[in-house]
């Protein structure tokens, strides 16, 4: 039997383009968060050449978010780096999601991919693999997810350098930091879609509260631990 | 340690995560606590910081109609619940912070 295959799934620059053009939408949500990024990290007082490199070496915006932001309050590098860990955890799942359709790649490749693999090149590439049911031969896809990863990289540098320029004219009283808190709960909310989510969530800011005067900033830790053991727990219940 | 230190041990960590399961697949699969674990991971880390943020100021805790960072964060829980955007929970949030902070 045929596979039947649209046009973009038959050459190495078809799957790219496919991968920028599903992309796209994406990137005029995340162009004002590399901004926003930039504007905070200069206000925590990280210098615009260590702003832009967190942007390339890390490349998580969340994480480099918290990142900056525990920064400015003068938290150990070690807590910084684990609160960065912690909350780029999730990447193990897309690493484990994705690793069936990349395991014929060469090394280098994987190194690559992994690299440009953020929450949003995740989204569009899951969703362009599940459209084909069998792997086409030869199987070009991985270039989608390498145009996506790619389009979003360079919104990413390019946002975080317009926000670093620009942040310096923006003064302290419009409190932009806030936005970052804001942007948090435009993504717990709508995220919690059951009991376990929902206490999950509800223990992790509570023991968060309670543990506030621990030194280091370890409230943060010990109210995550505490999070995540609730949602296991009422998920085991239900 | 140092801002480049911090960096680049976040940066490898990171990383580290992204190429895992991609660079050993075929020989581990991901053990079922964690697979289980790995979705409680955004809301309790990003609620964990949500909170203090809302309801400490100056080292204390603050629940009150003064505390204006608290009642944007509850206008935005609201929209986010309501729309799922989140432009348009940090817009509606920023909006009131900078209503009540022009006001009083």
């Amino acid at each position: 039997m045929e596979e039947e295959l649209s046009p973009e799934t038959t050459t190495p620059a078809g799957e790219f383009l496919a991968g920028l053009r599903d992309e796209l939408p994406i990137l005029v949500g995340v162009f004002p968060f590399g901004f926003i990024y930039g504007v905070i990290a200069i206000g925590a007082g990280l210098s615009p050449l260590t702003a832009q490199a967190m942007s390339a070496i890390v490349f998580a915006g969340s994480a480099q978010m918290l990142m900056a932001q525990l920064y400015g309050v003068g938290t150990p590098g070690v807590v910084i780096a684990l609160a960065a860990a912690i909350v780029n955890l999730r990447h193990l799942l897309y690493s484990a999601s994705l690793a069936p359709y990349l395991r014929k790649l060469s090394a280098p490749w994987k190194w690559l991919l992994a690299y440009l693999l953020t929450d949003e090149a995740y989204a569009v590439t899951i969703i362009h693999y599940h459209k084909s049911r069998r792997a086409p031969s030869p199987d070009y896809r991985h270039f989608f997810l390498l145009g996506s990863g790619l389009a979003l990289w360079s919104t990413w540098q390019l946002s975080t350098a317009a926000g670093i320029l620009l942040g310096t004219q923006i003064p302290a009283s419009w409190s932009l930091e806030f936005t970052l808190t804001l942007t948090f709960i435009g993504l717990v909310v709508p995220s919690l879609k059951d009991r376990a989510g929902a206490a999950a969530a509800i223990t992790a800011g509570v023991a968060a509260l309670l543990a506030f005067a621990l030194p280091l900033k370890l409230g943060l830790v010990v109210g995550s631990l505490a999070g995540i053991i609730a949602g296991l727990i009422v998920e085991r219940r239900q | 340690m140092t801002v480049w230190l911090t960096i680049l041990l976040a940066g490898l960590v990171t990383y580290t995560t992204r190429l895992s399961f991609i660079q050993v697949y075929g020989r581990r699969q991901i053990p079922a606590w964690i697979a289980r674990s790995l979705r409680f991971v955004p809301p309790a880390v990003l609620t964990a910081i949500i909170f203090p943020e809302l309801l400490m100021q100056d080292g204390g805790l603050n629940i009150s109609i003064g505390n204006f960072r608290l009642l944007a964060g509850i206008v935005a829980t609201l929209v986010a619940w309501r729309t799922k955007n989140v432009m348009l929970t940090v817009l509606a949030g920023m909006l009131v912070l900078w209503t009540l902070q022009i006001i009083f």
